[in-house]
């Protein structure tokens, strides 16, 4: 069972998505878990045969607990002895964790849709894909959810409308904010820098670059924000990686979890992965691959896992700064508010420019100010040459 | 294509943008960003949509032509010659 986050102490296990004997590879998605923060497609880390489960659907497990063995190449078969985890109350001695490093954001898509209907996100994806109602069909997972098995040997049937429910539980979602914000209010001590930064050359060259694209080829101008914060935190390694026991441990990899807001509340930030190392065009598609999944609730846990810092946008109809908090164990969350006309002094003229209001909170325990001021600048220089991003 | 071609098409894909609303409770004259609360990436999935649809040219700066119901409709049925 992944840490998801440092709050999460337990797991239910809602489907496997691979069968023993079957060959799995490092990314595949193997089961799905239902958390606290939602239901989350569990991946695998290894390439081998997933030789057995340890854990079955239904069973609420502690992080840690092996939830299934997976044989390597080369490996032997393992001994057919190993302990199955027992239900819930297993954990007094949890097993190692799953070395997967960070807390999530807070929330997540959850399992039961508003409306009572539970079922997978796999089983809601292939649902959607043959027109299937999930009210109309019998679960067998835990709690009667609806899994991918069950849509898959249901008859074909007419399309029907879309739910006009969506796919989240809000609740849930508010108290996993709530929970994550709280710790970390109580432990970061938090400091706030804002800086206007000029967007004349940036949407210029957007507006140039669209023009002669397709809509599908569009870029919206937080690819270009997203691809600035993570070329400046290359140079700026202490608002990259985790506060943990033992301090801070930088990291070298850089994912930004992009904040996605929920419609009727919440939000979740889902990591794109080595963003620094993606090229505009890459980034656009990989967050709307991540607002299109967040919608149906398909996220995965290296998304929810692997944020080594978080950029939120309220975008055009939000307000011109936001000041945020950090989820630990980050150590740093940029803020950026709507870009505005504004007037500015350009060359001792005053002009009306295109202008976005980035905000910085950070660790105390981790940078200061000054540092921070670096970051900001550095952020808008990279912004001033927009076609070398 | 028809204003009521066009209202059928657009009602679709909004839906199928927004779910959690029916684009016919929306006042037609509201901006549909704050009625629905979707955002530029939502803005920019339903121009996609709708430009596979028709075939319409959706250039950025009509954007802000589809932001009510009946200004959508009355883009559309424009564009395609209806």
């Amino acid at each position: 069972m992944p840490s998801l986050g440092s709050d999460m102490e337990a797991g239910t296990l809602v489907e496997w998505l691979k069968q023993p004997g079957e060959a799995v590879r490092r990314g595949d998605i193997v089961a799905v878990v239902e958390t606290q923060k939602g239901a989350i497609e569990i991946e695998c880390f290894q390439d081998g045969v997933l030789e057995e489960y340890l854990v079955d659907i239904g069973q609420t497990v502690p992080v840690g607990t092996p939830l299934a063995r997976i044989r390597g190449a080369g490996e032997a078969a393992a001994a057919p002895e190993a302990p199955k985890a027992a239900p819930e109350a297993a954990a007094e001695e949890p097993p190692t964790p799953l070395p997967l490093p960070v807390a999530p954001p807070p929330g997540a898509p959850k399992v039961a849709p508003a409306g009572g209907v539970r079922a997978s996100p796999a089983a809601r994806q292939a649902a959607a894909e043959r027109g299937l109602d999930l009210a109309a069909l019998k679960g067998s997972g835990p709690g009667g959810a609806v899994v991918l098995a069950d849509v898959e040997s249901a008859p074909a049937a007419k399309p029907k409308p879309k739910s006009k429910a969506g796919g989240l539980d809000l609740d849930e979602m508010r108290k996993a904010i709530a929970a994550a914000m709280s710790r970390s209010k109580r432990e970061i001590p938090h400091y706030y820098l804002s800086h206007d930064v000029d967007l004349a050359a940036a949407s210029a060259w957007l507006e140039q670059t669209n023009a002669a694209r397709e809509p599908a080829q569009r870029l919206l101008i937080g690819a270009l924000f997203l691809k600035a914060v993570a070329l400046a935190l290359k140079k700026h390694k202490a608002f990259n990686g985790f506060y943990r026991e033992d301090g801070f441990a930088p990291s070298d990899a850089i994912h930004i979890g992009t904040a996605v807001s929920i419609r009727g509340g919440g939000l979740v930030a889902p990591a794109i992965h080595d963003t620094d190392q993606l090229d505009l065009d890459s980034i656009m598609a990989k967050m709307r691959d991540l607002v299109a999944r967040v919608r149906v609730g398909t996220l995965r846990s290296s998304e929810l896992a692997d944020p080594t810092v978080t950029v939120s946008s309220l975008g055009e109809r939000g307000v011109e700064g936001m000041y945020s908090i950090i989820y630990p164990p980050q150590v740093a969350i940029l803020g950026i508010g709507k870009v505005v006309e504004r007037p500015r002094v350009v060359e001792g003229r005053i002009e009306a420019r295109p202008l976005v209001t980035m905000t910085l909170a950070g660790d105390h325990r981790v940078s200061d100010g000054h540092r921070g001021a670096l970051l900001l600048n550095d952020i808008d220089r990279l912004l001033q040459e927009p076609e070398a991003l | 294509m028809t204003p009521d071609e066009a209202r059928a098409v657009f009602f679709e894909e909004l839906g199928n943008i927004a779910p959690e609303w029916d684009p016919a409770e929306i006042d037609p004259g509201e901006d549909i960003r704050e009625a629905m609360d979707i955002d530029s990436m939502d803005v920019l999935n339903l121009v996609i949509a709708l430009h596979k649809r028709t075939g319409i040219d959706i250039p950025e700066s009509d954007y802000a032509k589809l932001i009510t119901i009946d200004g959508a409709v009355a883009y559309l049925s424009a564009k395609s010659g209806g």
